[in-house]
């Protein structure tokens, strides 16, 4: 690991290089960087929300531009890169390897980001992260719509190619003593959710680049004034983002499997279940993704299908959580930060999946599809789940990139609150939802119900927005002005696990 | 699989599992009798375009932003749009189906009791989308 800021060296030589923890450094910052301007968005929208009527902003517009924004900077530019962060820091040294297969590729994937990022935000689109046409064709604002595909279609290719980088690091790089099966459960997340990439990405940079000549007029595949389709677009769409939920959460799930066996002192209750797992969802995640269309006018038969599709992925997900459970039980447990959201996002996992299966039985979906319960429902997933055992990671990894210690009481603080504020705007919304209140409104009637249950939403988030403030201001102080970390076992939980950290400064 | 015994974790996947074909089948069952459309339906064509709902009865009478209907008769919906991607919902009733350019959906029901209910649109469809609401009146017939 990387002890930045105990051997400085100036930013430029991190900037330009290709070393897998420099990239995994400027991954990490990138990415929460986005974090928290995609969460200051979101502050603005339950702020607006908190009554009926406009609150702080002025037009809808806007406020459809926010939550556009919102929504694709959190998915694209905080969760995604993270999980590149920490796969960059981490899988070469657990395949005992000296880098990623391909360096230079490796940072290219990395400068994609920015731009990109600079993209989505000078745009500001205002067509939600789907992009729906004929919306998006035909009445999306100009260059912001444009600027917006542009910046997707940058990150699809970075995604692509530190998914090749991946799958190569850990298949052809990893030591000769090491059979696959001995790779640590982290690097197996990483391989899985690459191969998912792989597969379904380029569908969504076909479906972009029909969408980018359907708004030049040049050709009409989504647009139905010339003969197109605008479910088709749908179904491009979900192939590519149902199984991008999946890539989304196998590295965090990953995450959490390398800090509860730690913080349990237990080995992992069953490595291959874990490993199956994630084969199997990464295979399964592909045969649901017309769950999100069941109100489009499907047949009846496509809607079974796809309802059995949605809930075969079930037992999988449910795999994980018992492994979890199973290596926490009789552990000698340490409560310390990471191990602490962790656990929390186990919780929030089991109660986001929960709702999922609501979503996936075909009749209850008509109530919930489109309403607040749905984002409910996913916000338990990127935020309770992926979110949480990012921030995990992050309190874990920190002493290894910095040299020193985070402050631990404030590491709970910011745990605890954000936990509360998640169960209060998440839990709410799943009500809401059922009280009918659609997602993507500026502004809502004054229903009593739903004016009291957008409060405790906007409450829940602005606790969140506090315990989010003390985070920063911790690791700010405490990577400058923080005590020295024993890097052999920064978190006294005694014993090296997997392999050897090594505590040096690469130079390359 | 690992040097102890796993027989917990299958005895759960096994529950799992159980779980979730008993809820598949019960939403399976639900769904194959709401699919149905009695014969007998009334038909009305609703038209979602940027930001209102029409309705057309099968007399011809055009209804903006409010539709009338009975106690005691089924209604089928015949969804169009004339724009971009809606979704016709009354929540109370459970109704919800898009209004797609270039194709018609249907979707039906009956309602049982007088009553006033909110009709809205579920799916973004751009800058009035929160306010594309309407009001269904339910009456006994007259
Ligand atoms: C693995 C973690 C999961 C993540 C990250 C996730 C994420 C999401 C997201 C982002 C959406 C909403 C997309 C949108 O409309 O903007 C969604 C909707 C949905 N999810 Fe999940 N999900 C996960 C697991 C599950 C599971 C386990 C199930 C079912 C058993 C499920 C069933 C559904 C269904 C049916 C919908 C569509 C709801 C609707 O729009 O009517 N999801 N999910
Ligand atoms: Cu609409
Ligand atoms: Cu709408």
């Amino acid at each position: 690991m990387v002890l930045e800021l105990q051997k400085p060296r100036p930013i430029w030589q991190i900037m330009f290089s290709t070393h897998h923890t420099d990239v995994g450094l400027l991954y990490l910052i990138t990415s929460l960087g986005f974090l928290f301007l995609g969460g200051s968005l979101a502050l603005a929208i339950r702020a607006e929300l908190f009554l009926p009527g406009a609150q702080i902003i002025t037009d809808s517009m806007t406020f459809n531009r926010i939550f556009t924004v919102h929504g694709t900077t959190l998915i694209f530019l905080f969760i995604l890169p993270f999980a590149s962060a920490v796969g960059n820091y981490y899988v070469p040294i657990m395949v005992r390897y000296k880098d990623m297969a391909y360096p230079k590729l490796n940072a290219i994937a990395f400068w994609m980001i920015p731009p990109s990022g600079a993209l989505i935000w000078l745009g500001f689109a205002d067509f939600t992260w789907y992009a729906t046409p004929p919306y998006s064709i035909i009445s999306a604002p100009g260059p912001a719509a444009d600027m917006w595909i542009f910046g997707l279609k940058i990150l699809g290719i970075s995604s692509v190619l530190g998914a090749i980088n991946f799958v190569v690091t850990i298949l052809k790089c990893k030591h000769p003593d090491m059979s696959i099966g001995q790779v640590p459960l982290l690097a197996w997340s990483y391989l899985s959710s690459s191969l998912i990439i792989l597969v379904a990405i380029p569908t969504f940079a076909a479906a972009l680049l029909m969408l980018l000549t359907d708004r030049l007029g040049v050709s009409g595949f989504f647009n139905p004034a010339m003969g197109g389709d605008p479910i088709a677009y749908a179904h491009l769409f979900w192939f590519t983002f149902h199984p991008e939920v999946y890539v989304l959460v196998i590295p965090a799930i990953g995450m959490m499997y390398e800090i509860i066996p730690r913080f349990s002192r237990k080995p992992i209750y069953s490595y291959n279940s874990g490993i199956f797992a994630f084969v199997l969802l990464s295979i399964v995640g592909f045969s649901s993704w017309a769950h999100h269309m069941f109100a489009t006018g499907m047949s009846f038969t496509e809607k079974t299908v796809f309802m059995v599709g949605t809930l075969a992925a079930v037992p999988a997900s449910a795999m994980h959580v018992f492994n979890f459970i199973a290596t926490m039980w009789n552990g000698r447990i340490k409560f310390s930060t990471p191990m602490m959201w962790s656990v929390g996002g186990i919780a929030l996992f089991f109660g986001a999946g929960a709702g999922g299966v609501v979503n996936s039985a075909m009749p209850l979906d008509f109530s919930t599809h489109d309403t607040y319960w749905v984002v409910g429902h996913f916000h338990l997933f990127v935020m309770g789940t992926i979110a949480f055992g990012s921030i995990a990671f992050f309190y874990y990894m920190f002493p290894y990139v910095t040299g020193r210690m985070y402050n631990e009481t404030m590491g709970k603080i910011h745990f605890v609150m954000s936990f509360i504020g998640t169960i209060l705007v998440f839990f709410t919304q799943h009500v809401l939802g059922l009280y009918g209140m659609p997602r993507r409104i500026f502004d809502y009637p004054p229903i009593p119900e739903w004016i009291a249950m957008n409060q405790i939403a906007t409450v829940g988030a602005m606790i969140i927005g506090v315990s989010m403030a003390i985070f920063l201001a911790n690791m700010i102080y405490s990577s400058g002005k923080g005590k020295l970390a024993n890097t052999e076992d920064p978190f006294g939980v005694g014993g090296k696990y997997y392999y050897p950290f090594e505590a040096k400064n690469p130079s390359h | 699989m690992g040097g102890h015994s796993n027989w917990p974790e299958w005895i759960y996947v096994g529950i799992v599992i159980a779980l979730m074909t008993w809820v598949g089948a019960e939403a399976w069952e639900a769904e194959r009798l709401v699919e149905h459309v009695p014969e007998d339906a009334e038909t009305i064509i609703v038209t979602g375009q940027q930001w209102f709902w029409t309705f057309e009865h099968e007399d011809g009478t055009k209804e903006i932003g409010e539709l009338h209907v009975e106690t005691g008769k089924a209604y089928k919906f015949e969804i169009v749009s004339t724009d971009v991607i809606h979704s016709f919902n009354i929540h109370d009733y459970v109704v919800l189906m898009d209004a797609v350019p270039g194709r018609v959906n249907t979707v039906w029901f009956a309602p049982d009791a007088p009553g006033v209910h909110d009709i809205q649109c579920r799916e973004y469809c751009g800058l009035i989308h929160y306010n594309m609401r309407g009001t269904l009146y339910v009456e006994d017939p007259a």
